[in-house]
C-alpha cells in the first residue's frame, strides 16, 4: 500500500507547480489554472488524511466542498476576466495596476 | 348624618341658602338675555328665601325657648384621620340673623332696581347680590369653623366683586382690591386660630369645640391665642382697628351695596362670629376684644365728625358702631352686642339707602353740594331722620334699647373692675359724638338752604321702588326692638350645657359651689384672676334682662339705670350741639376748625392710617418682592448662568489645549504616518503577482523560523 | 384589553405618533385630528380606570409584569395605586386638551404632534412604572421631546431656555441614575423592583439612606422645582408654546413630588423622617419666595410660572408633615394645581394670540372688551389664590391643617403666603382687566369656541372639586395613608 507520504509529496508537487504558475504567468486564464492546481493539491491532502488519519467522511465532504467552491470561483473569476478584457482589451495582469499606491 | 332637625326644616333651610345661589348662576349665564335683564328673577328668589326665613322665624317664636337649637350634619371630607362635615345649626341667633339678612337683602334688591336702572352690568350686579346673599346666609347657617371660614371668604369675594362693580374707575378697583386684601390679613389670623383648635381638638364643630372647652381639653394661653386668632378675622371683616381702612374706601361700590354689605350684614359677620364662638374666648381674649372695639368706636366716631362725603361719614359711623358691638361682646354683654347688631342692621341700611336716594337725586356724594333737600325729598328725609334718631339713641327707637344695653353692660363691667371703667366712659362719649355727627349729616343734607342751586333744581324724590324699602326699614328701625323678644330669645350660652356627661362628675369636689361661683370658666382657668368677675358680673346683667334672678341683680339694675340716664343725656347733648353748630349756626364750625387746625387735619387725614400702611406695609411688600425678583434673576439665576459661563470658559480653555497640545499630537501622528505612507506606497505596485510573491516569501520565512525554532 | 389597560394608555400615543409620521406633511388638519384621536384614547381609558379603580384598596392595581432584561433583573412592571391614578387622569386630560390648544401651530406640524405624543407616552409611563429602571427610561423619554418642543416651537429665546431646561433636568437625571444604581447594587439580590425595595428597605444603612435621599431629592427638586433649583422654570415657561407650558406646569412639575412620594419616601424612611423638617422649610421658602417673585413680574406668563413655584411649596409642606391631611392635601394640591395652572397658561395663550405680548401693564380694562374671557380668568385666578368653593382652597386648607400640628411656626409663616398670593393675583386682575379699556384693544375679539373647549372642562373640574373634593380624595386616601406609614417605619 502506498504510504501517506506519497500522497503528500504528490500534493506538495502539485501545490508548488500551481503556485509557480500563478506567480510567473502573465495570462489571467493561466493564473486561474494555477489556482485550480493549488486547490486540487489541497483536495489530495484532504482525502489522504481522511483515509489515513481520521477514517470518517469529513475529509471527503471538505473535498467535495472545495470542488464546488472551485467551480463557483472559476465562474466568477472568468466573469472578472471577461470584464477585464472588455475594459482594457487585454488579459495581461501586468497591465492591471490601477490599485498602485 | 347626625341630626335632630325635622326634615322639612332641613329642606326649608337648604332652599333659603340655595335660592340666591341659583339666582347668581342664572344671572351669570343668561342674565342679559332675560326680560328686564332678570332683576325680577333675583329679587323674586331672594324674596322666596325671605318668606321661608320668616316662616322659620315664626316657628322659633312659637317655641320661644332660649335654649332652642336644631342641628343637621353631613359628612363632607373624610380621608381617614381627617374628617370634616358640613352642617346647619339653627338656633334663635340663626333665626334672627336669617331674618335680618333676608329682609335687608330683599329690600336692597328692590332698591337697586331703581338705583341701578340702566347700568351697564345690571344683570351681573344682581348676580353678585345673589352670591353675596348665598354666602351671608351660609355664614349664619353653618355649624362648624371650616364652613364658617368658607363662607367668610365667599362674602369677601362678593364684597370684592360688588365694590369693583364700576371697575372702570381706578378708585373703585383699588378699593375692591384693598377690601379683599385687608380682610384677608385678618383671615390669616382666623385660619391660624382654626388650626390651633383643630390641632388640639380634632374637630371644627361648634358644639364639639364648646364641649371640649367645657371639659377642659383645651385651655390657658393656647385657648387665648386661638380666640385672639379667630378674632383677627373679625378685625378684618368688621373693620376694626387696625384693619378698618378698607371700609371707607369700599364706599366706591354702588350705594345699595354699601347698605347691604358694608353696613348691615357682612361687616357685622365679625360680630356674629364673636357671638357664635363666645364660649371659647377666654377672659384675656375678651379683654383684647373689648379694647380693640373701644379703640375702633372712639377713633371712627372722631373721624366721622369731619367727613364731607355723606357715604364716608356713614362708613365711619358704621365702623364706630361695629366697635360698639365688639366692645359689648368683649365686656361680656353677649345679648347687648348681638342686639345692637340687629338694630344697627336696620337703621344703618336705612341710612345708606337714604343717602343712596339723595345721591341718586343730586348726583353727588359731597354734603357741601346738598342742603335743603327736605322739601324735595320728603320720604327720604323722614325715613333718614328716623334712622338718625335711632342711631343717636333717642328713647323709644330700636337703637336706644340696644345701645343702652351695651352701655349698661360696660358700666357693670367697669363697676366690677374700676380700672376698666374707662370703657364705659369712652363709649358714653362716643354715643354723644355719634348723635352729633349724625345730626350734622341731617342738617347739612336736608335742612338749611340749598348750597348748590343747580343740583337742587334737578333733585326729585326717588321712585316708589326705592322709597318703599326706606319706609319698611324705617318701621323696623323704630319698632324692631320693642317687646323684649330679642333679649328673651338670644341669651348668653353657658359652657355647662356643653359639658359632656362623662366628664362632668370628674370635676373635683364641691361641684355645687363651683357652679354657684360662675358655673364654668373657673373650673378650667382657675389660675387666672380676671375670670371671676368678668363672667360673673355681665352674666348677672344678662340674666337680669332675661328675667332670671341672681345675687348681683341689684347692682346690675343700678348700672342699667345709670347707663340709661347718661346715654339719654349724651345723645341729647350731641343733638343739641349739632343743632347749635349746623341748625341755628350759633357757633361757626369754620371757626372751630381754624382753632383746631392740627386736630382737624389729623382727623380729616383719618389719623394717617392709609399713608402709614401705604409706606409701611404695601411699600415694604413691593420692595421685598422686587428684591426677591432681583435676587432671583441676579443671584440664583446668576449663579446658574455663572456656572454655565464658567463651564463655557473652562471649555474654551480645554478647546485651546485641545487645538494645540492634543490636536498637535494627533497631527504629529498623522504627519508621521503620512511620511511613512509615502515610503510604503512604493510597495503598492498594484500588481497582484508582486503581492503574492511577498506573501509566499513571508510564508516561507515563517515556515523556516518555525522549522529552526522547533515545534 | 382590560388586563393591559395601563400599557394601552401609555403606548397608544406612540401608535398615534407612528401613524402621524407616516402621513404626508402637507395635510396638517389630518395630522391634528389624528393626534387628538390618539390622545383621546388614553383619556377614555383613564376615565375607565377612574370608574373601575378599587377605592378601598391601598395597594397596586391593574398590574402588568413581564421580564424585560433578565440579566439585570429588569422587568416591564406597570401598576397604579391611589398616588398615581390622579396623575394618570390629569396627564390624559391635559394632553387631550393641549392637542386642541396647539391647533394654531403652523410650523412643522407633523414633528410637533409626533413629539407631543411621544411626550405623552413618557409622562404616562413615569406615572405607571413600578420598576425603577423602567421609570428612569420613561423619565428620559419625556425629556427629549420636551427639549425639542421648547427649542423649536418656542419664543425668541427658545434655544437658551431649552438648553437650560435640558441641562438642569439632565443634572437631575444623572443624580437619579447614580442613586438608582446605588440602590440596585446595595440590594441583595440586585433588583429594580420598587415593591421589593419598599418592603426590604432594611438593607440600606443610615448614612447610605441619607446620601441617596439627598441625591434623589436634588434630582426631583429640579423638577418640582424647589428653591434654589427653580430658575429653569420661568425661562422654559416663558419661551415654550402655550400647550407645552401647560404640560410643563400641569404634569411635569408633579413628577418631582410624585417621585419623592413613590421612591424616596417608602425606600428611604430613615432619611425621610430625618429631612422632614428641612423639606418643610424648603416648602415654606417656595411658598413665600415664589409669591414675592410673582408679585414683581411684569410678564404675565412669568407671573404664572412663579405662582407655580409658590403653589408647589404647599405640596412640599404638606408631604413633609406626613399626616393624613398633609399628605392628601399635598397630592390633591398637585392635581388642583395641575388644572388651575393649566387654565392659567391656556388663558395666557389666548391673550398672547390676540395681543402678541404678555406685558401686564400693557393691557387694562379688558373686562369690558372680553367679558367671557375675564370671567374664566377670574375663576382661574381665584382658584389659584385659594378661594373657598374652588379647588385650590381645599388642598391648601388640608396642607395647612395637616402641617400645623407638626410644624407650628413654619405653618404660621406659610399662611402669610395666602395674603401675598391674593395680593399679586388681585393686582394683576386689576391691571389687566379693570380700569378703562386700552384704546389699542378696542377690537380684540373675545375667546373663541375652540379655546372655550379647552378651558371649560378644567373650569368645571375646578368648581366641582372645590365643592365636593371626595372623588379625588377617595382615590388616593388609602394609598397615601400607606405611604405615610411606610415612611415612618423607623
Amino acid at each position: 500500500m502506498i504510504p501517506l507520504q506519497g500522497y503528500l509529496v504528490i500534493a506538495a508537487v502539485l501545490f508548488v507547480l500551481g503556485l509557480f504558475c500563478v506567480m510567473t504567468r502573465r495570462n489571467a486564464v493561466t493564473i486561474l489554472m494555477g489556482i485550480e492546481l493549488i486547490l486540487n493539491s489541497a483536495n489530495v491532502n484532504f482525502i489522504a488524511f481522511a483515509r489515513y488519519c481520521a477514517p470518517d467522511i469529513q475529509g471527503h465532504v471538505f473535498a467535495i466542498f472545495v470542488i464546488i467552491m472551485a467551480a463557483a470561483e472559476a465562474a466568477i473569476a472568468l466573469a472578472i476576466v471577461l470584464n477585464l478584457y472588455k475594459r482594457i482589451n487585454s488579459i495581461d495582469v501586468d497591465e492591471v495596476d490601477m490599485m498602485r499606491g | 348624618m347626625a341630626t335632630n332637625m325635622p326634615a322639612d326644616m332641613v329642606t326649608s333651610l337648604v332652599l333659603i341658602l340655595l335660592l340666591p345661589l341659583a339666582g347668581f348662576a342664572i344671572q351669570m349665564f343668561f342674565g342679559t338675555r332675560l326680560p328686564r335683564k332678570g332683576d325680577w328673577l333675583s329679587t323674586g328668589l331672594i324674596g322666596i328665601s325671605l318668606v321661608l326665613g320668616i316662616v322659620m322665624f315664626i316657628r322659633t317664636l312659637g317655641v320661644f325657648d332660649a335654649g332652642y337649637a336644631r342641628q343637621v350634619h353631613w359628612p363632607w371630607i373624610d380621608i381617614g384621620g381627617f374628617r370634616v362635615g358640613m352642617g346647619i345649626l339653627f338656633d334663635n341667633l340663626t333665626a334672627v340673623m336669617l331674618m335680618v339678612v333676608g329682609i335687608v337683602s330683599f329690600l336692597v334688591h328692590l332698591f337697586s332696581i331703581g338705583y341701578l336702572h340702566g347700568d351697564v352690568r345690571y344683570s351681573r350686579y344682581f348676580g353678585y347680590l345673589g352670591i353675596f346673599s348665598f354666602s351671608m346666609l351660609g355664614l349664619v347657617l353653618c355649624d362648624n369653623l371650616l364652613a364658617l371660614y368658607v363662607f367668610w371668604e365667599l362674602v369677601g369675594l362678593s364684597s370684592y366683586l360688588l365694590i369693583g362693580h364700576w371697575f372702570e374707575k381706578k378708585s373703585a378697583s383699588d378699593a375692591a382690591k384693598k377690601a379683599f386684601l385687608t380682610t384677608r390679613i385678618g383671615d390669616v389670623g382666623m385660619f391660624i386660630g382654626i388650626m390651633i383648635l383643630y390641632a388640639k381638638l380634632g374637630t371644627f364643630r361648634f358644639d364639639e369645640i364648646f364641649a371640649a372647652v367645657a371639659d377642659g381639653e383645651i385651655g390657658g394661653s393656647l385657648l387665648t391665642w386661638a380666640g385672639v386668632g379667630l378674632f383677627c378675622g373679625a378685625i378684618g371683616k368688621s373693620a376694626q382697628f387696625p384693619l378698618h381702612v378698607w371700609l371707607p374706601d369700599a364706599m366706591e361700590g354702588p350705594t345699595p351695596v354699601s347698605a347691604l354689605i358694608h353696613a348691615a350684614t357682612m361687616v357685622a359677620a365679625g360680630v356674629y362670629m364673636v357671638g357664635r364662638l363666645f364660649l371659647l374666648f377666654t377672659p384675656e381674649a375678651l379683654l383684647v376684644i373689648a379694647y380693640i372695639g373701644l379703640i375702633t368706636a372712639v377713633m371712627a366716631a372722631s373721624i366721622a365728625i369731619v367727613q364731607t362725603d355723606i357715604k364716608k361719614a356713614l362708613a365711619y359711623s358704621t365702623i364706630s358702631q361695629l366697635g360698639y358691638m365688639i366692645t359689648a361682646l368683649g365686656v361680656g354683654g353677649y345679648t347687648a352686642g348681638l342686639f345692637h347688631l340687629m338694630t344697627h342692621a336696620f337703621f344703618k341700611a336705612l341710612l345708606f339707602l337714604g343717602s343712596g336716594s339723595v345721591i341718586h337725586a343730586v348726583h353727588s356724594q359731597e354734603m357741601p353740594d346738598m342742603g335743603g333737600l327736605r322739601k324735595k325729598m320728603p320720604v327720604t328725609f323722614w325715613t333718614f331722620l328716623v334712622a338718625t334718631l335711632a342711631i343717636s339713641g333717642v328713647p323709644g327707637l330700636s337703637g336706644f334699647f340696644s345701645k343702652d344695653m351695651i352701655l349698661g353692660a360696660s358700666l357693670a363691667f367697669g363697676m366690677e373692675h374700676s380700672s376698666h371703667l374707662i370703657i364705659f366712659l369712652l363709649l358714653l362719649v362716643t354715643a354723644g359724638v355719634t348723635a352729633f355727627y349724625m345730626f350734622r349729616v341731617v342738617f347739612l343734607t336736608f335742612l338749611g338752604r340749598p348750597r348748590d342751586e343747580e343740583r337742587y333744581a334737578h333733585a326729585h324724590e326717588s321712585p316708589a321702588v326705592m322709597t318703599i324699602p326706606l319706609t319698611v326699614l324705617a318701621v323696623l328701625a323704630v319698632g324692631s326692638a320693642w317687646g323684649g323678644w330679642f333679649q328673651a330669645l338670644v341669651v348668653k350660652p353657658e359652657l355647662g350645657q356643653y359639658r359632656t356627661a362623662a366628664v362632668a362628675p370628674a370635676v373635683p369636689g364641691g361641684e355645687h359651689g363651683e357652679a354657684h361661683a360662675g358655673e364654668h370658666h373657673e373650673a378650667v382657668h382657675d389660675e387666672t384672676t380676671i375670670p371671676d368677675a368678668l363672667h360673673a358680673d355681665p352674666e348677672g346683667h344678662e340674666t337680669h334682662v332675661a328675667g332670671g334672678d341672681h345675687a348681683d341683680h341689684g347692682a346690675a339694675h343700678r348700672a342699667h339705670q345709670i347707663a340709661m340716664i347718661t346715654s339719654i343725656l349724651a345723645a341729647g347733648l350731641g343733638i343739641l350741639l349739632a343743632w347749635l353748630f349746623y341748625g341755628r349756626r350759633l357757633f361757626s364750625a369754620e371757626t372751630v376748625r381754624r382753632r383746631l387746625a392740627a386736630v382737624h387735619l389729623l382727623l380729616s387725614k383719618k389719623y394717617y392710617f392709609d399713608e402709614i400702611y401705604a409706606v409701611g406695609v404695601v411699600g415694604t411688600t413691593l420692595w421685598v418682592s422686587r428684591a426677591a425678583r432681583a435676587f432671583d434673576t441676579h443671584v440664583v439665576d446668576g449663579a446658574v448662568n455663572g456656572t454655565a459661563w464658567r463651564a463655557r470658559g473652562f471649555s474654551w480653555f480645554i478647546g485651546l489645549f485641545d487645538n494645540t497640545v492634543i490636536d498637535g499630537m494627533v497631527n504629529g501622528v498623522a504627519g508621521t504616518v503620512t511620511a511613512w505612507g509615502r515610503q510604503f506606497r512604493r510597495i503598492q505596485t498594484g500588481k497582484i503577482q508582486n503581492y503574492l510573491l511577498g506573501l509566499v516569501a513571508v510564508a516561507l520565512i515563517l515556515a523556516f523560523v518555525r522549522l529552526v525554532r522547533g515545534f | 384589553m382590560t388586563g393591559h389597560v395601563l400599557s394601552w394608555t401609555t403606548f397608544f400615543p406612540l401608535i398615534g405618533m407612528a401613524v402621524i409620521l407616516a402621513m404626508p406633511r402637507n395635510r396638517p388638519n389630518l395630522i391634528k385630528w389624528t393626534a387628538a384621536a390618539a390622545s383621546a384614547v388614553p383619556l377614555v381609558l383613564s376615565v375607565w380606570i377612574f370608574v373601575n379603580f378599587d377605592r378601598g384598596e391601598a395597594g397596586l392595581q391593574f398590574v402588568e409584569r413581564v421580564p424585560w432584561i433578565r440579566a439585570f433583573n429588569i422587568e416591564y412592571f406597570m401598576g397604579i395605586d391611589g398616588l398615581s391614578v390622579p396623575m394618570v387622569i390629569l396627564t390624559a386630560l391635559l394632553s387631550f386638551l393641549c392637542m386642541f390648544a396647539s391647533w394654531n401651530i403652523n410650523k412643522m406640524v407633523k414633528g410637533y404632534f409626533a413629539l407631543f405624543l411621544l411626550l405623552e407616552t413618557g409622562m404616562m409611563g413615569v406615572f405607571c412604572a413600578l420598576d425603577f429602571f423602567l421609570f428612569f427610561v420613561f423619565w428620559e423619554v419625556m425629556l427629549l421631546p420636551m427639549y425639542f418642543l421648547i427649542g423649536i416651537w418656542g419664543g425668541p429665546r427658545r434655544e437658551y431656555a431649552a438648553i437650560k431646561f435640558f441641562l438642569y433636568t439632565l443634572l437631575g437625571s444623572v443624580l437619579m441614575l447614580l442613586s438608582m444604581i446605588a440602590l440596585y447594587l446595595m440590594h441583595d439580590p440586585h433588583t429594580f423592583d420598587m415593591t421589593r425595595l419598599w418592603t426590604e428597605y432594611g438593607v440600606y444603612g443610615r448614612t447610605f439612606q441619607l446620601i441617596v435621599y439627598v441625591a434623589l431629592f436634588i434630582g426631583f427638586a429640579i423638577k418640582v422645582p424647589v428653591f434654589p433649583f427653580h430658575t429653569w422654570l420661568p425661562d422654559a415657561h416663558v419661551e415654550a408654546p402655550t400647550a407645552i407650558s401647560v404640560i410643563l406646569a400641569g404634569v411635569l412639575l408633579k413628577m418631582g413630588i410624585y417621585g419623592m412620594l413613590r421612591i424616596s419616601y417608602p425606600i428611604l424612611p430613615v432619611a425621610t423622617v430625618y429631612f422632614a423638617y428641612g423639606l418643610a422649610v424648603l416648602g415654606v421658602i417656595n411658598i413665600l419666595y415664589g409669591a414675592l417673585c410673582a408679585m414683581a413680574q411684569k410678564d404675565l406668563k412669568k407671573l404664572v410660572a412663579y405662582s407655580s413655584i409658590s403653589h408647589m411649596g404647599y405640596c412640599l409642606l404638606g408631604m413633609a408633615a406626613l399626616t393624613p391631611a398633609g399628605m392628601n392635601g399635598a397630592v390633591l394640591q398637585m392635581f388642583n394645581h395641575g388644572t388651575t395652572t393649566a387654565m392659567l397658561f391656556l388663558l395666557v395663550g389666548v391673550i398672547y394670540d390676540r395681543a402678541h405680548h404678555r406685558d401686564i401693564e400693557g393691557f387694562g380694562g379688558l373686562a369690558t372688551q372680553m367679558p367671557v374671557y375675564t370671567g374664566i380668568v377670574t375663576v382661574a385666578f381665584f382658584a389659584s389664590l385659594g378661594l373657598p368653593g374652588l379647588s385650590g382652597f381645599i388642598s391648601e386648607a388640608l396642607v395647612f391643617l395637616g402641617a400645623f400640628p407638626v410644624f407650628q411656626t413654619l405653618t404660621i409663616i406659610a399662611v402669610i403666603g395666602i395674603v401675598l398670593t391674593a395680593g399679586y393675583i388681585l393686582w394683576t386682575l386689576q391691571r389687566m382687566f379693570l380700569g378703562t379699556l386700552n384704546e389699542k384693544y378696542k377690537s380684540l375679539p373675545d375667546i373663541n369656541g375652540r379655546e372655550l373647549f379647552t378651558l371649560v372642562p378644567l373650569a368645571i373640574i375646578v368648581i366641582v372639586l372645590g365643592v365636593w373634593p371626595m372623588p379625588v380624595l377617595d382615590l388616593m386616601r388609602r394609598s397615601l395613608g400607606w405611604i405615610a406609614e411606610m415612611a415612618q417605619r423607623v
